[in-house]
């Protein structure tokens, strides 16, 4: 993935600054056209053109990508670059600005790395679809508004992109819209989106009321000069964190994620695993310095972490949906990324983003290659002994298993571990809560491929003869993720292996600033490393046997009872939801349809309107058209006239 | 002048009283709309004796010019009139005040 090439370090550095500020603005550039392109001219296009044109536009940003990469890593500068002044009045003033450092460099691979993967599988996947030129429009876009997020310099350019990947979401989400219940899962996302964004704009109304800017890099050196738990900090980053609880579908806001599967099941590899949903992840780890400086915080985060990834991973197990298992693993992963960051350990949580968008990628893909095989089958019941009848998607599901589980030497296992040791290095209860969340994944993810690949056919696939290998335009981009959730990992080898720890230092300079203000935590002795390596491992051993023994067999799959029925049913969230606010605001909003509004108002209205019908009924008898009554009443008025001037 | 002079001022205006009065009960009471015209016509002349006369006890002209004002007046509306009681004539063949009650509510 690196392309370091073409680099001439005769060049002037000026001359070299201003390069790359022009390729920083090119990787928005090229997304935005794309998406003009497909987008204006669905209708006329050929359907065989879009995907490929789309991927084209990836390929060339991932290239550009590469050198902004090689250049911020190799010459530990940071890319800044003023576009424009976006608004200026009085003494506000707030450009429209990119920056590229070392973390929206990593971002940016990742971003149009696995995204280039997916438009790429999508073409496949797509196919026979009829809106596939809306579709490729807006993964392209979806992917401009990525880029801004990653790329901006100030939180309102940042939060144009977050607010533009919930809008791609929304319409990839409701992709298929002429499914009711797509639109529901769209606007459910949507909605749930937004309670997250409040938090976001408080946080920045408050950033800029207490620092004049909202430029990142100036919040973050003044914010360094603030005393640890100080309260504006604290409210600021409770706000942001609510934002980031929001896009990543952390407890409580994180019902949305599974319901969003109903998308097509490339757009939940894309946003629904690698990239959108890692926004809040994103967020938190841009604004470390301000997070590291509010110790309350940084527990809520640890807290919402742990329960999402536990409460994530319990549900995972008992559901029966191959997409809804792999989005309930998701918000696991993600709720565990949190853990590390409420940990401190930024780049622990970073390098478990690197890893997860991999092999999360490749799982949401292979898991789309299996319903592509059994024309839209998404019940796991329904499936069984596949790996006989799809063996390269077998492969590539067991690699992204295997890896996600925490496995070595596979990716998971290396980005799981910075987390764990973190964990244990604040507890060890603590480090024992984080092995047992990791250990879940083992459970769930082995139970899937289980019951997918190795358990005996069930009768509905006997009965299913078109069960067929996807071609090869969705096996080769699986295949390279596949390849990067093996390789992934050999980045930053565990303290116990290697000195050097690269992807540590990658990102040091980023969170240099964060690491200095909070103590270095105590390093943990070599036992302890090697229990943190050790027992998680023989734990994982006894738990791929146990699922084996429990789901290879020709067993009809049990209906859950008791306890596991409580997490079958994911925990009531959405019961519990549906009763404390959708039948309230139902309620409330039906009281104010057919008692205020329909008594009420229109009862005013109606009133006036009726009431002058009934005046008017009364006093036209006074028109009876009798010209002697008009004179008398003429006669009596002057008289009665004269009277009262008299007498007044 | 000094002959209206003669008559005292109080028999001018019982008399302009009665007049119009006799005018007022004449447009009520009457169902010809040419008497009612006419009666109408009545009041405004008791209106203009009694300005006359008012004028010439005090002297002052500017009365009697009013008078003027009113007559000029009254003949327009008495040409109006007329002229509607004709049109109404031609089209319902009455003049009776209380066969014109067809525009009502």
């Amino acid at each position: 993935m690196k392309l370091t090439a073409g680099y001439n370090y005769q060049l002037s550095t000026t001359n070299y600054q201003l390069n790359m500020e022009i390729i920083s603005i090119l990787l928005l550039v090229f997304p935005f056209l794309g998406f003009l392109t497909i987008g204006l001219l669905q209708k006329r296009m050929n359907r065989n053109l879009s995907g490929p044109l789309a991927s084209a536009v990836i390929f060339i940003n991932l290239i550009l990508a590469g050198v902004l990469f090689g250049y911020v890593s190799s010459s530990n500068s940071t890319v800044e670059t003023d576009l424009f002044d976006w608004i200026q009045f009085s003494n506000i003033s707030i450009p429209f600005a990119l920056s590229v450092d070392r973390l929206s460099a990593l971002m940016l691979l990742i971003i149009n790395g696995v995204g280039l993967l997916i438009h790429i599988y999508s073409i496949g996947y797509m196919k026979e679809d009829e809106g596939v030129n809306r579709f490729f429009s807006y993964l392209n876009l979806f992917i401009f508004f990525m880029l801004i997020l990653v790329l901006s310099s100030n939180y309102l350019c940042l939060f144009i992109g977050w607010e533009g990947v919930g809008l791609c979401s929304y319409l990839l989400i409701g992709f298929w819209f002429k499914d009711h219940a797509n639109n529901n899962a769209a606007k459910k996302a949507f909605i749930m989106n937004r309670i997250g964004d409040l938090g976001f704009l408080l946080g920045s109304f408050i950033l800029f009321s207490t620092f004049k800017t909202l430029n990142i890099s100036e919040i973050a050196a003044k914010a360094s000069l603030m005393p640890s738990g100080d309260w504006t900090l604290t409210a600021i980053t409770l706000c942001l964190f609510v934002g980031a609880m929001g896009k990543s579908a952390q407890i409580p806001l994180f019902t949305w994620l599974p319901d969003a599967m109903a998308g097509p099941t490339p757009v939940s590899a894309l946003i629904h695993a690698a990239t959108m949903v890692t926004a809040g992840i994103y967020l938190v780890a841009r604004s470390s310095v301000l997070f590291v400086l509010s110790p309350l915080t940084m527990n809520v985060i640890l807290v919402v972490g742990a329960v999402t990834a536990l409460v994530g991973g319990l549900i995972a197990i008992f559901q029966n949906d191959i997409k809804k298992i792999l989005a309930y693993s998701t918000v696991s992963q993600l709720g565990f990324m949190f853990m590390g960051l409420g940990l401190g350990s930024f780049s622990g949580a970073m390098f478990h983003l690197t890893t997860h968008a991999f092999f999360k990628a490749l799982l949401f893909l292979a898991a789309g290659s299996v319903i592509h095989a059994l024309s839209n089958e998404q019940d796991i019941r329904k499936m069984g002994g596949l790996r006989k009848k799809i063996p390269f998607t077998f492969a590539l599901f067991t690699i992204g298993t295997i890896a996600i589980s925490g496995i070595p030497p596979l990716a998971g296992f290396f980005s799981k571990e910075v987390i764990l040791t973190a964990a244990f290095e604040q507890g060890l209860g603590m480090g024992v809560l984080a092995t047992f969340i990791s250990l879940l994944t083992t459970l769930y993810m082995f139970r899937l491929l289980f019951v997918v690949f190795f358990k005996p056919e069930s009768k509905e696939l006997k009965a299913n003869h078109h069960v067929h290998e996807s071609p090869k335009v969705m096996l080769y981009p699986m295949a390279l993720l596949a390849v990067l959730s093996v390789i992934a990992g050999f980045v930053q080898l565990p303290k116990l292996f290697s000195e050097t720890q690269g992807f540590d230092n990658f990102l040091s300079p980023v969170f240099a600033k964060a690491s200095s203000l909070v103590p270095a935590a105590q390093g943990l002795d070599v036992q302890t490393e090697w229990m943190i390596f050790g027992v998680p491992l023989a734990f994982i051993g006894l738990l791929v046997l146990m699922t084996y023994n429990l789901f290879v067999n020709d067993n009809e799959m049990t209906e859950a009872k008791g306890i596991a029925n409580v997490f079958a049913n994911k925990f009531y969230f959405d019961e519990i939801y549906d009763f404390c606010i959708v039948k309230p605001v139902g309620f409330i909003s039906d009281l104010f349809r057919e008692f205020i509004d329909q008594v009420i108002i229109n009862g005013i209205i109606n009133g006036v309107g009726s009431g002058t019908l009934l005046v008017g009924k009364r006093l036209r008898r006074l028109q009876t058209g009798n010209v002697g009554f008009y004179l008398t009443i003429m006669v009596l008025s002057i008289i009665a006239i004269l009277f009262f001037n008299i007498i007044l | 002048m000094e002959q209206l002079q003669t008559i005292p001022l109080q028999y001018y205006i019982l008399f302009c009283s009665a007049l119009f009065s006799i005018g007022v009960i004449g447009v009520l009471a009457k169902r010809n709309a040419l008497v009612i015209f006419m009666s109408v016509e009545l009041m405004l002349n008791s209106a203009n004796l009694l300005l006359a006369a008012f004028s010439a006890y005090r002297n002052d002209p500017a009365g009697q010019i009013f008078v003027f004002f009113i007559m000029v007046v009254a003949a327009a509306e008495v040409a109006i009139g007329l002229a509607l009681l004709v049109v109404v004539y031609r089209s319902t063949k009455t003049i009776d005040i209380n066969a014109l009650n067809r525009l009502k509510y």
